[in-house]
């Protein structure tokens, strides 16, 4: 099975990139985008089947390793 | 007053970490109970970092004077120098501890952000940067994080930023364990009639706020910074703040652009306390008050209210005082570098800091009242002189054993974490931008940075050994002084002037106080003895955690100046056949030596000798070296002792060297003493003449020690090592044992 | 010689064209990404593609990939850190109007520092600009220069610049700005900056003709 794990900034931490993106972006002309936000989404291929196990499996590695928890958050999606 | 907020009680006051004294002297100020937000504003303004309430009555005591001195440490940001033709070098050093031991890439990245604004708020160019680094023992588990962490933070920020790194150091003690030390310095350069001030004048001029909109970032950071460290404070996350050093690097330009305009009034970047900060300081400085109206800040997130803006230490702003109708250029150039700007406020001439919220007033504070050097507390603090300290001193190394083999001895110390090379470290620090830097990444003793548009040349260097401080505060904080003179002077400069930064533990203990006050008298008398000021700097206290105090850290940011950057001189060896020489004499120095921790595994004795003529002799003689062009190399003793100065001049040269000694017995002390007051030079054969006749004029020993030549470095029959395999060691070790 | 801001719209007959190193937008995304949405990008492009010298240096060369004025990609380094050191590199082709002041096989020192400067390009790609000598400049090991360990940061066959198919856009990693006078270490990246100044002289002011 895949699996997709997505570490993005919790919210109300300054992410100067994404801001960077969109002031940039405002200025070329693409109006309307009010806020940007840039993360990493982080792909796994699974030997197991089993849903419930992937996902405290992964949980772990993204506290642990993927997200900083100190200013990141993740979700995990199964597929 | 508006009453949104919660009614203000004895007990609000102490979970803002006030005491029950600060209180009753608050409510004498206002002769009223103060709003929730002034309570917020009063616990930042007058918490250990930002008003210095338990170091102040201590540091007056440096020596800030100086014929080259322009503005006084205290008086602004931080001290100018003149350096003739116009020019003035600013420099300060600030600690990012705490919040590099919960986040040490942002806690590192932000402090060197903090640093450089503080440099540029003033007029000047940012032309280098320094940085000073501790941390615990390499085999406990965050070490390796810790400093990886901490590393890549400075060189996101200062490499993105663009400016050099230059300097350094780093050293190892399980008693930075928990807490790391991070202390960031900057130097910059300024033309005297370019330069801002940080203070708000003129009643009626508007105030605005540039650069970044304000978040949540770090409220109550300045606090945070003032209490141990525990498990608790991890769980205090929110608090870290996110460097942008893209948008401090549009700062830095649109700052320096306004300078050149009469728009400009006075201007103060924001750091700890953010807002409240600059907005009491800037008309405290200016005999003026200032009205701020909170709902024209920009805010990152919704629902803020004026406690959060107010306290809030979200990065890269700035804090302007324009001129009235002159607005219009700043804004032009505001828009060029595509920074926010929002007015905010005006001048008063009421001498009140004034807060509106949805017009209303929610505090109201005499801004005097909140600074330092103003109302805030001013406390004396009680030393007492730890009982283990004399066992310490007694302790007499001469019973030691001698080690069997010299040769592994001084591979063990080459390898040592505290001596091994930080090529891994300064390697990921951007050392050339600017296209100004004569030496930086580790080849000499000192960074040197040419000035750009001069001949001229600035030397810099942070030295601090807390090992002898931990055991003689007075004279190990004297001989840090002394350790930056000699690494400047070697470099070839003058020693100019000091900044200092220091680390120590919770001031309200007599014994961790007593470290502080002697080291400050240990600093003063190095400072009187080489005649140079102390231009500024930054106390840290509150460095321990459960398992104890960090070392007493007393860092000392030294710069000097090369009137001609080209006489610079580096620590390695250059051509075959240059004769070596040792200036100054070793002596029975090993207490509190690497040697002895290293390889006896103890760290006591006496510090080395602290002799304050012989340094100042040798500390005048090397830049006369440099200039003549005498010397084609010097390096000064400090840890290892002279078999490992020459290590790392062979290192550095890659080219070998044989020495002699003519006696036998001493070996230890002649190989590994860390006797100051010494430095090694090289010769050209042709230059041996006026090298010696240069040094009897200046009154300094000199011995000739050998030559350099071959791929050996080998030292009577003590020593034999092939070049190689130091290198191998020396370069490598410090990665490889963190596992990098 | 005169500075262009990223945000004007033509080069005021400037006659060479040199995109120094430096962060632009922080390197914010990837290195050179924001940077090639720059209003003065256009304008660059157009005289690149009329032939007038264009030297990219670090951020430069970054950029001048991402607008595809030179091709390839300049990802993160080998070892994933920021490298800051000096570098050596061997000469490849001084038949370029960049290199005409250096000699074929000649080994020069300069520094780097960069975290993305890592070269890398599809094999169709990389043999092209090997079999046309658009490599112009490859890292070799400054002191023993077969060394194994030459190559800082992982670029396919150690390439550290390029120029493009016409040879009037070059790109590269190290900076021989911080390598033009001995105060400051080396020399070496002095020839480039004369050949580059005599090739803009020489060049016929295109820009007046958009």
């Amino acid at each position: 099975m895949k699996a997709v794990v997505t570490v993005e900034l919790k919210e109300g931490v300054l992410d100067p990139q994404g801001q960077a993106i969109q002031q940039l972006l405002a200025q070329r002309g693409y109006s309307g985008i009010d806020e940007v936000r840039v993360g990493k989404r982080i792909e796994f291929s699974l030997a197991t089947l089993d849903g419930s196990r992937a996902e405290t499996m992964l949980s772990e590695i993204a506290d642990k390793l993927l997200a900083n928890p100190v200013i990141e958050r993740f979700h995990i999606d199964l597929k | 007053m508006s009453s949104v907020y919660s009614p203000v009680s004895l007990d609000t006051a102490l979970s803002h970490g006030l005491t029950p004294q600060e209180y009753e002297q608050i409510l004498e100020i206002l002769g009223r109970t103060p709003t929730f937000v002034e309570l917020g504003i009063f616990s930042a303004m007058w918490s250990e970092h930002c008003s210095y309430k338990n170091s102040i009555l201590e540091l007056k005591r440096f020596p800030k004077s100086g014929k080259r001195v322009l503005v006084e440490a205290g008086e602004e940001n931080a001290g100018l120098i003149d350096i003739g033709d116009g020019l003035a070098v600013c420099f300060k050093i600030e600690s990012h501890n705490h919040p590099s031991a919960i986040e040490p890439f942002q806690g590192a990245a932000t402090g060197v952000g903090g640093i450089l604004r503080d440099i540029f708020s003033m007029g000047a160019r940012p032309i280098a940067c320094l940085n000073s680094l501790r941390f615990g023992d390499l085999s406990h588990p965050r070490t390796a994080q810790l400093l990886d962490g901490v590393v890549r933070g400075i060189s996101h920020y200062g490499n993105c930023f663009g400016v050099p790194t230059v300097g350094g150091e780093i050293y190892f003690d399980p008693s930075y364990n928990e807490n790391p030390l991070v202390n960031a310095m900057a130097v910059g350069v300024v033309e005297v009639d370019k330069i801002i001030k940080g203070a708000a004048t003129g009643a009626g001029n508007p105030v605005f706020v540039v650069g970044s909109s304000t978040g949540r970032d770090g409220i109550h950071g300045a606090s945070f910074a003032s209490e141990d460290l525990s498990e608790a404070s991890k769980e205090k996350r929110p608090s870290v703040q996110i460097g942008d050093p893209f948008k401090e690097k549009l700062l830095l330009e649109a700052s320096l652009e306004l300078a050149r305009t009469d728009a400009l009034v006075g201007m103060q970047d924001m750091g700890a306390a953010g807002i409240c900060c600059s907005c009491s300081e800037t008309p405290a400085r200016g005999g003026t008050g200032l009205k701020l109206d909170v709902d024209k800040v920009s805010r990152r997130e919704s629902s803020m209210n004026a406690y959060e803006i107010c306290l809030s230490e979200s990065q890269e702003r700035m804090l302007v005082i324009l001129k009235k109708g002159k607005e219009h250029l700043a804004k032009d150039i505001f828009s060029k570098w595509d920074l926010h700007a929002d007015e905010v406020g005006v001048v008063t001439d009421d001498k009140l800091f004034t807060i509106l919220e949805n017009g209303n007033v929610v505090g109201q504070i005499p801004a005097d009242s909140l600074v330092l050097g103003g109302g805030a507390p001013q406390n004396r603090r009680e030393h007492a002189r730890p009982a283990h300290l004399d066992a310490l001193l007694s302790f007499d190394p001469t019973h030691l054993p001698d080690p069997d083999d010299w040769n592994e001895a001084l591979l063990a110390l080459l390898k040592s974490p505290n001596i091994a090379s930080r090529r891994f470290v300064f390697e990921q620090y951007d050392h050339t931008i600017g296209a100004a830097t004569a030496q930086g990444g580790g080849a000499s003793d000192a960074g040197v940075v040419r000035i750009p548009g001069t001949q001229k040349g600035l030397a810099m260097s942070v030295d601090c050994n807390s090992r002898y401080v931990s055991v003689d505060p007075r004279r190990g904080a004297a001989l840090a002084v002394l350790e930056g003179a000699r690494n400047v002077a070697c470099a070839g400069a003058i020693p100019v002037g000091i900044t200092n930064c220091l680390n120590f533990a919770n001031p309200m203990k007599p014994e961790n106080y007593y470290f502080f006050h002697e080291s400050v008298t240990g600093i003063s008398d190095a400072c009187v003895a080489l005649d140079i000021p102390v231009t500024g700097g930054n106390v840290s206290f509150y460095n321990e955690s459960a398992s104890g105090p960090v070392r007493p850290t007393p860092v000392i940011g030294m710069v000097g100046v090369l009137e001609d950057v080209s006489h610079h001189v580096g620590i390695g060896f250059k051509e075959e056949g240059d004769f070596i020489a040792l200036l100054g004499s070793i002596g029975p120095d090993l207490g509190c030596s690497e040697y002895l921790a290293v390889y006896h595994n103890v760290v006591a004795g006496a510090p080395p000798k602290l002799d304050l003529e012989a340094n100042l002799r040798l500390i005048r003689l090397l830049p006369e070296l440099a200039k003549q062009g005498i010397v084609r190399s010097a390096h000064d003793l400090s840890e290892g002792g002279l078999a490992v100065a020459v290590s790392e001049c062979s290192l550095a040269g890659n080219i070998g060297c044989l020495l002699t000694f003519p006696w036998k017995e001493q070996v230890v002390n002649t190989l590994f003493a860390e006797s100051q007051a010494c430095a090694l030079v090289t010769v050209s054969h042709e230059q041996w003449p006026a090298l010696k006749r240069a040094a009897e004029e200046h009154v300094v020993p000199l011995q000739m020690l050998g030559r350099v030549g071959g791929e050996l470095i080998a030292i009577n029959d003590w020593i034999t090592l092939p070049l190689e395999l130091a290198r191998d060691l020396y370069d490598n070790s410090l990665a490889d044992s963190l596992g990098l | 010689m005169r500075e262009v801001f990223h945000k004007e719209t033509d080069l005021h007959n400037c006659t060479g064209v040199l995109l120094p190193g430096g962060f632009s937008y922080g390197d914010y995304l990837r290195a050179g990404a924001l940077a090639k949405m720059s209003p003065i990008m256009p304008a660059i492009k157009r005289f690149a593609e009329q032939g007038g010298p264009v030297m990219g240096i670090c951020n430069g060369f970054q950029i001048l990939c991402e607008t595809g004025l030179l091709p390839g990609a300049l990802m993160l380094n080998k070892n994933l850190r920021f490298i800051s050191r000096s570098v050596g590199m061997r000469v490849e082709n001084s038949d370029t109007v960049f290199t005409k002041h250096l000699w074929q096989g000649q080994i020069v020192r300069m520094p780097i520092a960069h975290a993305e400067g890592n070269y890398t390009a599809d094999p169709e790609t990389i043999r092209q600009l090997e079999e046309r000598q658009q490599v112009v400049f490859r890292y070799v090991d400054p002191v023993r220069h077969d060394a194994p360990n030459g190559n800082p940061n992982g670029s396919t066959n150690a390439i550290a610049g390029i120029v493009n198919a016409s040879g009037n856009v070059l790109g590269l990693m190290p900076h021989p700005d911080r390598a033009a006078e001995n105060i400051i270490g080396s020399a070496d990246g002095f020839p480039i900056f004369l050949a580059f100044a005599e090739a803009a002289q020489s060049a016929t002011r295109v820009e007046h003709s958009f």
